[in-house]
């Protein structure tokens, strides 16, 4: 088989978290199957381990904010969203108050919410499972899931990093709060930069299909992903734009308006 | 006592948003509409992180030359098909090396 055959063989469908696994049976699908859930595990285990240490980050935030070593890991092991917990630990340092910065920090996690709405066919989740899948709907969870071909590698990536990173987090909250005063500049080496390549790497096969090397298991089409690119920008400029102006956390939860016009517009197919 | 009512009242206001979105009813999300816009919210909300997390800091607009030089390291990973971990090691490499020159 070429390279071409290969490649048009397994393009994924526009919509791959329903589409892509229309033609599964035959054994050829399933082994781009296999290799596709592969790669969404490498992937997820690679968000949990990147991603994970920026739980150092967040221990020592919060003991330098005034919480204790039990306080910063019980918000890790209930709150386990990034964001909401930055924003709490901020308040808390900042002298704010308690109330407006609970409220704050729970604000922030609406996003999750947009992101359950997103994965709740991918996932096809009942009951308990249900339960206990919604405590890791986040932004990784969501970038890796969205990232792969096919709804059993969406599923294999989202499991992955949710334990992965469940873990890694927790320890790493621990770790930072329990030795934050050891804990040297994260800049130092780098850490700063690893959450948002990790975001960029998990979209950049959505943005840029023919020009991605396949992360997630997509292998590269010919599609051109321009609407993707699109709402990209708008939510950048939206995002930057209202930094200023808005709490931190909040612009990026603004920046969900650049998806809008796909809700007023009709006609078109998804 | 107060701080752990703010810390656990976050834990359970968080997971219950969470649940929230698991919960939407999937005669909502058929509609062809909501599932355009649901496709592209990851989209959206993941670019807005990027550029907040690269050029802010709090609520000002914060240029960082190495954190900056990190990320277009990393952009020119993935235009060379660099494997995940590649990127991610390349990036914070970079932005490493500068800030030990003095960047």
């Amino acid at each position: 088989m070429t390279a071409a055959q290969e490649r048009s063989r397994t393009r994924p469908d526009r919509d791959h978290s329903v589409g892509a696994m229309s033609a599964t049976g035959t054994e050829e699908v399933a082994g781009a199957d296999e290799s596709a859930r592969r790669a969404a595990v490498r992937d997820g285990l690679g968000v949990g381990l990147a991603v994970g240490v920026s739980g150092l980050a967040f221990g020592a935030a919060a003991i330098t904010a005034g919480l204790t070593v039990a306080q910063a890991c019980v918000l890790s092991l209930l709150a386990f969203t990034g964001a909401s917990q930055f924003a709490l630990a901020g308040v808390i340092g900042g002298g704010g108050g308690l109330v407006s910065g609970t409220l704050g920090a729970v604000m922030l996690g609406g996003r999750n919410a947009l992101y359950g709405m997103r994965l709740a066919r991918t996932l096809d989740v009942r009951g308990w499972r249900r339960l206990a899948t919604a405590h890791v709907v986040i932004d990784e969870t969501t970038a890796v899931a969205t990232a792969q071909r096919g709804p059993a590698a969406a599923r294999a990536g989202f499991y992955t990093t949710a334990i992965s990173l469940y873990l890694t987090w927790n320890a790493t909250t621990l770790l930072g709060a329990a030795g934050a005063a050891r804990l040297g500049d994260p800049e130092a080496i780098g850490l700063d930069v690893l959450g948002p390549a990790v975001f960029l790497a998990l979209l950049w096969p959505r943005l840029f299909p023919a020009r991605s090397g396949g992360v997630g298991g997509r292998p590269p089409t010919a599609d051109t992903g321009r609407r993707e690119v699109r709402v990209a920008l708008a939510a950048a400029v939206i995002a930057l734009a209202a930094t200023p102006l808005l709490p931190p956390g909040v612009p990026v939860m603004l920046a969900a308006v650049a998806a809008v016009p796909a809700l007023i517009r009709k006609g078109e197919k998804a | 006592m107060s701080v752990w009512i703010a810390v656990i009242a976050t834990g359970l206001g968080c997971y219950a948003l969470k649940l929230g979105g698991l919960l939407t009813p999937q005669s909502v999300l058929e509609d062809p509409r909501v599932r355009r816009f649901t496709e592209l919210v990851p989209v959206a909300l993941l670019t807005a992180l990027i550029a907040v997390q690269a050029l802010a800091d709090g609520r000002s607009l914060d240029f960082d030359a190495a954190r900056m030089a990190g990320l277009a390291a990393a952009v020119g990973a993935l235009l060379l098909r660099a494997p995940f971990l590649v990127v991610l090691v390349v990036a914070a490499g970079v932005a490493a090396g500068l800030r030990l020159l003095g960047v």
